[in-house]
């Protein structure tokens, strides 16, 4: 007797049980602690905290290893609980003019107020394996400055000084939030620019990429990249005033573009911006490039490739949503499959049949 | 983090209450897809999220859920995503279709007839049914907005130009009140006809495309076609191959390498009932051989 496949839930449980097999691995090697995610792979944990929208590093490191090391999958995990939570209200812009500065570099200028920081980069490194890294070498501590730090100028002081760079347009009111207000294009710079904080990592790296290889071309140069701490302050009614809430550490670069003016203005250099948790210069930068290059409407430029293009950017450049709808395809689909299966079938049938036909009278004519 | 606490259905009440005031307007005019702020839910966008947000924000603890998934309660999403209403809202569940008060389903309508009271939840991947024909979400809203539905008529008149038929099997395209043309999402255009003047309510959930549309009972939904080619839909040439039953929609099940096929009813719960009043089709309660999957070789 046939019987119908059944036992999806018990192959479900299998499936997972296996799962949790697979993740722990050999038992004789001691399982990772959160700790040792959140501080040796810190750039994993940084990168989940900022496509997944939350800031907490031990929620980061536990998604990592609950994930297999699976960064997008782990993203996923922290998306799933951060919408959980409640939203009591927004910050306060927070002020990165104020940072606590540990790398922080420009490419327009060879020195400025408070300097070329390098911090801890990989620039410059060579990348060869270091096989002692097998084993657990003694490191030494970073050499740390004398005194206290000069403040580091904004780019966009110095250069705005001069009028030589555009202003921040200013918003007015309250920013928006991507995850309260259904997606409705054109979208404000606000809303693209948290898209974009939250965006995959690779598909803004390569949009960035596409836009210096002559696809929505803008001259960029790093006007600055700094990367430190930031304190978080909200506004509360009651008290009259802010307050701090806590500390976040950020990314944030400031691309300088090819110049604009008008009949009213004399022309001055654009901006592209980039802001996201943790270290993770790379996206930043990435970052900076598209919302850049999807100002273009508004700095009346010609639309002409996809980096451009708010909704080919915007509506797919969230990994979590692209990854489940790429892989839902792996879902059933035997309704709709026998749907085209049995149009298929007949068009075939069809088609046999007009070419008997043709054959028939081919052979009739003769 | 304490241990995580969830709401009754997981979403919590704002979340609730947000989309509820979607599906509300989306009953308020029929086939309009409304904006809403979708979440992300702990199974995956294009896995049934719109569907899930929908049945979270309308469930009561009295509710009993059923949930489908190519017409199947057994299929492995449908029941991961009855396990997870169990797990976070403790609510009945069934699998008997009269039973139900909610029914989130994807890709199939039972073919028991719903009744007044009962909800029908579809998960949508895509809920813009021009946006194979324009990718920008700007561009047919602005469509739906002046009801400029030429382009899909062309699009259905070149397939049969090119094929002799309308190429489009699931996700037919209907038009609902005479006003907004209006994706069923991908069930089989067999199903179309149960859309029409269904006496249950009829919500469509898209999670990651963000939207919500509806049909409330006793709506109008017609199925584009022209004079000369009206629409029809999938003829099975034989009946279900354990219950005996017609006009249903039926699964081809591949039996062996030799062309040997069955066709058994997509709606495991209305074969299984048809099977326990005593309907028997060809195959049932006998064994699988040789000998008896000759007799299905002949395909339709």
């Amino acid at each position: 007797m046939y019987v119908a496949v059944k036992g999806g839930e018990a192959a479900i449980d299998n499936a997972h049980r296996l799962l949790a097999d697979r993740r722990r691995g050999d038992r004789s090697v001691p399982t990772l602690g959160l700790d040792q995610i959140a501080e040796q792979f810190a750039l994993s944990v940084d990168r989940v905290m900022s496509e997944g929208s939350l800031y907490d590093r031990r929620l980061a490191a536990l998604a990592i290893k609950q994930a297999r090391g699976d960064l997008i999958e782990a993203i996923f995990l922290v998306r799933a609980y951060r919408t959980t939570l409640p939203r009591f209200g927004h910050s306060e812009p927070v002020d990165t003019g104020a940072m606590q500065v540990e790398r922080r570099i420009s490419a327009c200028f060879k020195d400025l107020p408070g300097g070329q920081l390098l911090g801890p980069t990989f620039d410059y490194t060579h990348r060869l394996l270091d096989d002692e890294l097998d084993g657990d070498p003694a490191v030494e501590p970073g050499a740390l400055r004398d005194g206290a730090a000069e403040p580091a100028t904004q780019i966009a002081d110095i250069l705005g000084g001069e009028g030589l760079i555009e202003e921040d347009p200013l918003a007015p009111g309250e920013p928006g939030d991507i995850n309260q207000t259904p997606m409705e294009f054109p979208l404000s710079r606000a809303m693209r620019l948290q898209s974009l904080s939250r965006g995959d990592e690779g598909f803004l790296l390569a949009l960035g990429y596409s836009t210096q290889r002559g696809y929505a071309r803008s001259h960029p140069f790093v006007g600055e990249i700094r990367i430190g701490e930031v304190e978080v302050e909200v506004f509360v009614p009651e008290l009259g005033f802010a307050v701090p809430v806590g500390r976040v550490q950020l990314t944030e670069c400031q691309m300088v573009n090819q110049f604009k003016g008008s009949a009213k203005t004399p022309p001055q250099f654009t901006r592209g911006y980039g802001l996201v948790f943790g270290q993770s210069e790379r996206k930043a930068m990435a970052m900076s490039l598209c919302d850049r290059a999807l100002r273009a409407e508004e700095l009346g430029e010609d639309i002409v490739a996809p980096p451009q293009d708010q909704e080919f950017v915007i509506s797919h450049c969230d990994n979590v949503q692209a990854t489940g709808f790429v892989e839902h395809l792996k879902l059933p689909h035997y309704v709709d499959f026998q749907a085209e299966l049995g149009l298929v079938r007949t068009m075939r049938a069809e088609y046999e049949a007009t070419r008997n036909e043709d054959v028939e009278i081919r052979e009739a004519a003769e | 983090m304490t241990a995580a606490t969830y709401n009754f259905a997981y979403l919590d009440e704002q979340t609730k209450r947000m989309i509820r005031r979607a599906i509300l307007k989306g009953i308020a005019i029929p086939g309009y897809q409304v904006p809403f702020a979708s979440r992300e839910m702990p199974m995956p966008y294009g896995w049934g999220t719109g569907g899930v947000q929908v049945t979270a924000a309308i469930l009561g603890p009295d509710d009993v859920l059923k949930v489908i998934d190519q017409g199947a309660d057994d299929t492995t999403n449908a029941v991961s995503i009855r396990k997870f209403f169990q797990r976070v809202a403790g609510i009945e569940t069934t699998t008997n279709t009269a039973d139900a008060t909610i029914i989130q389903t994807r890709h199939r309508i039972p073919e028991t007839p719903l009744q007044e009271g009962q909800v029908l939840v579809y998960q949508v991947p895509i809920p813009e049914p021009l946006r194979f024909l324009e990718p920008r979400e700007t561009e047919t809203r602005k469509m739906h907005a002046l009801e400029e539905y030429g382009l899909m008529h062309v699009k259905l008149y070149e397939d049969i130009a090119r094929n002799g038929h309308i190429a489009t099997t699931y996700a037919y395209p209907v038009k609902v009140e005479g006003r907004y043309v209006m994706d069923p999402s991908p069930t089989p255009k067999f199903d179309n006809p149960k859309m029409h003047m269904s006496e249950a309510l009829q919500l469509f959930g898209a999670g990651r495309e963000k939207r919500i549309y509806a049909l409330p009972p006793h709506t109008d939904v017609v199925s584009l076609d022209f004079e000369d080619h009206p629409f029809e839909v999938q003829r099975f040439d034989r009946p279900c191959a354990l219950c005996g039953a017609e006009q249903v929609y039926l699964d081809e099940v591949v039996l062996d390498d030799r062309g040997g096929r069955m066709f058994v009813c997509s709606d495991s719960d209305h074969c299984e009932t048809r099977q326990a009043e005593g309907f028997r089709g060809e195959l049932a309660g006998e064994k699988l051989d040789a000998s008896t999957s000759d007799r299905t070789e002949e395909v339709i």
